[in-house]
């Protein structure tokens, strides 16, 4: 156990059949700090991240949060409880948004806090109303995600998970799957939770966003994490030989 | 003999109500067959081996043999077991049930294609297995098989004929009634075509109406 | 389970199973010659001919298959036919089944690629020769396994002539349970012939539909 650590993964490994994704991973995340994860598909940074709130539970290692350790060895009915207490305090992004589709915006946002934690459908609405507005969304309140460009979809998404006042947001590829113009309304929410002091772990593609955003930045290969520090140096002048290669060849493809 | 329609206007009367019972029987059987089909998908899904083994036979043996010999083993198989249901109550069971097993055919395909990235998307906010099945996975399973279940809905009308034959009053038997007195069959059961193609008819425009009002929500 | 019953009962069900597979057999070669005719009628150029097709798909597919039987049966001798039951049975529903058999025989034909078509009329084939040798080969592959679920429903439907007397597998499943009051033992009986003979079939559409394919 240690410090003010509010996010610790300990020793984490993953295999999904034969393939070990993750190989001894260890990463420490302080209250509000901003940390991205870069690196090539296969690296196994997605698994990292979907590890933190037991989507993909690990195979071995241990993960912490606030200083409680998630524990995966309980009988399946109370581990099921208590991953879904656990998830409560974390909020996920998806690539995808995963949005409910049969139901509007506001019900969206507002199906887990009345579901979860009880909020009357006047509270519940309230909070929406909040979050959209945060969001810059609160005119599409009433609105089916049918109606949504991809980056409005996305910025539901985000205020679906902040309704639920996680301790920390991951985001998984957030932007990857939007149009390059719909990818900056994105990122500036983003930000402006960054200037909250929202804790967050982010994997992405974008390079320029994490340099601009991150505290710190890991760079992952393979399943182990080969390099991390702050993008000054990750981005500037990183130590390892195939941080360089990862971020030259990156720069080629986005012609930088 | 010959044809002579006139004989029908007289028994307008017994024949509504015979229509009466058929509209009667379709909607209760509809909505058994509506919730059971839900019911028995997620059973066959999700229940412990001991409960959906005998569920697959029995799924089996109701969609391999025909419908007529299903309700007379309700009807007289209840009465065995001392149940004696009146004949209106075995064919709402009996139409129910059958057409349940069809709807959880579809259904159970429907829960099994919803996008894994929904069950992510609600267990990530923290909602549970059980949860996330009632509030996110079936609403969307159900609303994407109502047109296929809208054309079992229209079987259902069609056989609810078949409830005639353990003696519903319903509109079959009705003209068999009237028949009994006049001796007119060819026009009676013409009649009683025409009136199961108007139901036919309304609830067809009425499932084209469910079916627009879910595409909106899309 | 009362097995001596049913040991007792059994040669009288492989009868009547007899009977339902000759309705069944008789049926169905009604059905895929009605069903040809209307499909082939709803796809004419001849507006009379499309009218017609229409009209004898929504009326035998809009009204229960029992009424339909019974017109045929009890109100037949009042327009000059006289059926016996089994003759009815065949007839009425084969004629019913003809009509779905239309509507699957049509959804097959109209499934062939577009480009079929436009490619055998551009090499100059007329719309006829079109249809024969290009695009209903292709449909009748199409077709069978689809065909099969409606044959599937009539092997179930003929239960229907029980209501007028014919003595087949479900009428005598029906007559047993009365004399017996063994319902469920009587109801096994039938409905595992019901289910040999449907799995039979099965086999053999899923041979057919194999071998289409292969070509």
């Amino acid at each position: 156990m240690t410090t003010s650590a509010f996010v610790e993964i300990k020793n984490a490994a993953k295999s999904f059949g034969k393939l070990q994704v993750l190989k001894d991973i260890n990463l420490t995340v302080e209250r509000g700090q901003i940390v991205a994860i870069i690196g090539p598909s296969g690296s196994g940074k997605s698994t990292l991240l979907r590890a933190i709130n037991e989507l993909d539970p690990l195979s071995s290692g241990e993960v912490w949060l606030e200083g409680v350790q998630i524990n995966r060895h309980l009988p399946p009915r109370q581990y099921e409880k208590h991953v879904n207490q656990v998830r409560q305090d974390i909020g996920m992004v998806f690539q995808h948004f995963n949005l409910f589709p049969h139901l509007t915006v506001r019900g969206n946002i507002t199906l887990a806090p009345r579901m979860l934690k009880g909020l009357s459908e006047a509270e519940a609405n309230t909070l929406a109303e909040e979050q959209l507005t945060k969001v810059g969304l609160l005119e599409k309140i009433d609105e089916y995600p049918s109606r949504l460009s991809g980056g409005q979809k996305q910025r539901v998404a985000i205020a679906r998970a902040l309704a639920m006042k996680p301790k920390v947001m991951l985001f998984d590829e957030a932007t990857s799957a939007l149009d390059p113009e719909l990818v900056e309304e994105v990122n500036l929410v983003m930000k402006q939770l960054a200037e909250e002091h929202m804790t967050m772990i982010i994997v992405t593609h974008e390079m320029d966003f994490a340099a601009s955003v991150c505290d710190r930045v890991l760079f992952m290969d393979q399943g182990v994490v080969v390099e991390e520090g702050p993008p000054s140096v990750i981005f500037q002048n990183p130590v390892e030989e195939r941080t360089r290669n990862f971020l030259r060849k990156h720069l080629e493809r986005n012609g930088n | 003999m010959g044809l002579d329609f006139s004989v029908v206007p007289s028994y307008f009367g017994l024949l509504l109500q015979g229509m009466g019972l058929t509209i009667a029987i379709t909607t209760g059987a509809g909505i058994l067959s509506f919730f059971g089909g839900i019911v028995f998908a997620v059973a066959a899904l999700y229940a412990p081996m001991i409960i959906r083994l005998p569920m697959r036979g029995f799924a089996f043996l109701f969609m391999g043999t025909p419908l007529l010999l299903q309700l007379f083993l309700i009807y007289f198989g209840l009465i065995q077991f001392g149940i004696d249901l009146p004949a209106f109550v075995a064919g709402v069971i009996g139409l129910g049930l059958h057409f349940a097993v069809y709807n959880s055919e579809l259904i159970q395909a429907s829960i099994l294609a919803v996008d894994k990235g929904q069950y992510e998307g609600a267990r990530t906010l923290g909602l549970s297995r059980s949860q996330t099945l009632r509030r996110i996975i079936i609403p969307q399973a159900v609303r994407a098989v109502i047109p296929p279940m809208g054309n079992n809905m229209i079987a259902l009308l069609k056989d609810s004929a078949l409830v005639s034959v353990i003696g519903v009053m319903e509109l079959t038997l009705a003209a068999q009634q009237a028949i009994s007195r006049t001796y007119r069959p060819f026009e009676f059961y013409l009649a009683v075509a025409f009136c199961y193609y108007i139901i036919n008819l309304a609830l067809e425009a009425g499932l084209r109406h469910v079916e627009r009002r879910i595409k909106a929500s899309r | 389970m009362d097995t001596d019953l049913i040991l007792r009962v059994y040669p009288f069900f492989i009868e009547a199973a007899w009977v339902t597979i000759q309705l069944s057999i008789l049926t169905t070669i009604l059905g895929l010659t009605c069903g040809a005719l209307g499909a082939a009628a709803r796809m004419s150029r001849s507006w009379i001919l499309r009218a017609i097709g229409a009209t004898y798909v929504s009326i035998f597919r809009g009204t229960p298959a029992l009424i339909q039987l019974f017109i045929l049966y009890f109100g037949g001798p009042q327009i000059g036919i006289q059926l016996d039951a089994f003759e009815a049975g065949v007839i009425g529903l084969g004629v019913n089944i003809g009509a779905y058999m239309a509507e699957t025989m049509r959804g097959a034909i109209e499934s062939v690629d577009k480009g079929q078509r436009e490619a055998a009329r551009t090499l100059g084939m007329s719309r006829g020769q079109a249809m024969r040798k290009v695009i209903l080969p292709q449909a009748m592959r199409l077709m069978i396994r689809p065909l099969g679920v409606n044959i599937n429903a009539l092997i179930k439907g003929t239960a229907l002539v029980a209501a007028i007397s014919v003595v087949e597998l479900t009428y005598t499943a029906q007559r047993y349970i009365g004399s017996t009051y063994k319902p469920f033992e009587m109801f096994m009986l039938a409905g595992i012939l019901y289910m040999i003979i449907i799995y039979v079939v099965g086999v053999v559409i899923a041979w057919l539909d194999r071998k289409a394919r292969i070509t």
